[in-house]
């Protein structure tokens, strides 16, 4: 079972105390978008095969959303972070980069 | 290829059975190809099969990185039906149903379709009014289904409870022609077919990247070398979003694990496949007595093939509510395969940004129904380079249009 620390309240909480939300940083685009735009906020994915982004609730505690970064091959779990940012802190990418050397951010370049 | 029949039997058996040959040949790939297939799972090869019985296109080759059938086909319920609400899922899905009913004969290769009927329950009053609205709207769309009173679900499957406490029975969507075959057979029947028409199974051959030029592929780069080809269909699941990254795009899917679980063999007592949507679990009973299992799908993007615990306890929670009979039984074995979901929960059958790349992915937790159906309507659009109707609406450039195929609202169906 997945268990991730809710980084308001410290708890370390398990799978069935949250809720998943799927991809984190999606750039998002509303009215007056060109249907392109909104495709891609609303549909694709990057679905990644190793080190992901997720938005998590923890919906039986303090009801918050979170973000964890995780690997989607392995099922570890690289660090929890508050969910008002618009990119991983550095401290989440240290962790991530001592455990995946090769591993490299593409949101400089995506975005 | 040699023929299996009663004669084969016969003629076997006062030789000591040294005459039966090899169901496929492995041969190492050729440096070209007209048409490679990525993906030697049931719906590749269905693809490939379809592409050399209905276009005459047999220079083929389907690479598989592990080995054919292994993936989401060795993986799944083995669940054939076809009540589906929407018109476009309804065709293709009552297609694959009724190339079901003849494909042991048409493979030579018994599959062991069994149309021993699925019952969806109806356990709220919404689920009553769903599927309703789904036996009319079946009706129209030439699908058998009817709906069906409590009495009646009793009387097709005495080992349910239809009585509560929390959800009684009050009816079910009842097709009759809807059934289960065997999984391994589909992919190995295909598999042997598709050899015997000349075409490469290439097993233990992953893809590593996707070479194109002027937006048109060339080939794959493969554990095996370099293949070119002419033409690319990817078929592969789970993994399609590693495939579509390889070749350049996005696709609206994320991939998720959806468990199943089997139990010790017991005597029959169950002849056919029930469903029990509201408390979302799944059961049928195997030819060897094993209750086959299913539920619903992780909430989160997973790659490893394994699921998470309490999924196994919600399912079973609910059924042995559903099925009081098997509160005692031990479950024997559980896996989990990798399920590709679409937006809509509809599949995409779809040309891509790559001229004459193809690609067939996003059945999610509904895909071994599919496989005849789905390799024929992809065999079309490989071979005509344009959709035929079975797959016109599942093109992947629905969801920028807002054109869904909205099975998963409209229906609340586990698929």
């Amino acid at each position: 079972m997945l268990t991730l620390e809710c980084p308001y309240c410290g708890v370390m909480a398990d799978e069935t105390e949250l809720s998943p939300g799927y991809e984190a940083h999606l750039k998002r685009f509303g009215p007056g978008a060109s249907p392109e735009e909104f495709e891609a906020y609303m549909f694709a994915r990057k679905n990644p095969k190793g080190v992901h982004f997720e938005r998590w609730r923890h919906s039986y505690g303090c009801g918050k959303w979170f973000l964890a970064a995780r690997c989607t091959a392995t099922l570890e779990v690289f660090g929890t972070y508050p969910a008002q940012v618009s990119e991983p802190p550095a401290d989440i990418i240290a962790k991530i980069q001592a455990r995946r050397p090769d591993w490299q951010p593409d949101w400089k370049a995506t975005k | 290829m040699k023929r299996y029949s009663v004669f084969a039997i016969a003629r076997e058996a006062v030789r000591y059975h040294m005459g039966w040959e090899r169901a496929w040949a492995s041969p190492e790939p050729k440096p070209a190809y007209d048409v490679i297939i990525v993906g030697a799972g049931g719906h590749g090869l269905a693809t490939a099969y379809y592409l050399g019985k209905n276009f005459g296109i047999t220079n083929v080759a389907i690479i598989e990185k592990g080995w054919l059938g292994g993936g989401n086909t060795g993986r799944n319920t083995t669940i054939i039906r076809s009540n589906y609400l929407q018109d476009p899922s309804a065709a293709i899905y009552e297609k694959s149903r009724s190339l079901y009913e003849t494909l042991s004969q048409d493979l030579n290769y018994n599959v062991m379709f069994s149309p021993r009927g699925v019952m969806m329950l109806a356990q709220t009053h919404h689920e009553v009014r769903g599927y309703l609205r789904t036996q009319h709207a079946n009706a129209l769309q030439g699908v058998a289904t009817e709906f069906i009173t409590p009495q009646r679900v009793k009387e097709l499957c005495p080992i349910l409870n239809i009585d509560g406490p929390r959800y009684p029975v009050l009816g079910a969507l009842w097709q009759a022609r809807g059934g289960t075959g065997r999984h391994d057979a589909v992919a190995w029947g295909y598999a042997r077919a598709c050899s015997a028409m000349g075409m490469h199974i290439i097993q233990n051959c992953e893809v590593k990247g996707v070479r194109s030029e002027n937006g048109a592929v060339t080939g794959v780069d493969t554990t095996k070398g370099f293949i070119g080809t002419k033409k690319l269909g990817m078929v592969v699941a789970g993994h399609s979003g590693q495939l579509a990254e390889m070749a350049g795009f996005r696709l609206p899917i994320e991939a998720v694990a959806l468990q199943a679980l089997v139990s010790e063999p017991i005597k029959p007592c169950m002849d056919v496949v029930v469903m029990a949507n509201t408390v979302h679990g799944y059961m049928s009973q195997s030819d060897k007595g094993e209750m086959v299992i299913g539920g619903g799908t992780d909430g989160f993007n997973n790659y490893t093939q394994r699921g998470s615990f309490h999924h196994i306890e919600e399912t079973l929670r609910a059924l042995v509510e559903t099925f009081p009979i098997i509160s005692r039984l031990k479950m024997l074995r559980q896996w989990g395969g990798i399920v590709d979901m679409t937006g809509d929960r509809s599949p995409l059958i779809s040309k891509t940004p790559l001229g004459n790349c193809f690609i067939n992915c996003g059945w999610g937790t509904g895909g071994f129904k599919a496989i005849p159906g789905s390799g024929w309507a992809m065999a079309e659009l490989m071979a005509k380079g344009e959709p035929g109707p079975l797959a016109a609406e599942f093109n992947m450039w629905r969801f920028k249009e807002g054109r869904f195929i909205d099975e998963s609202v409209a229906a609340g169906v586990a698929h």
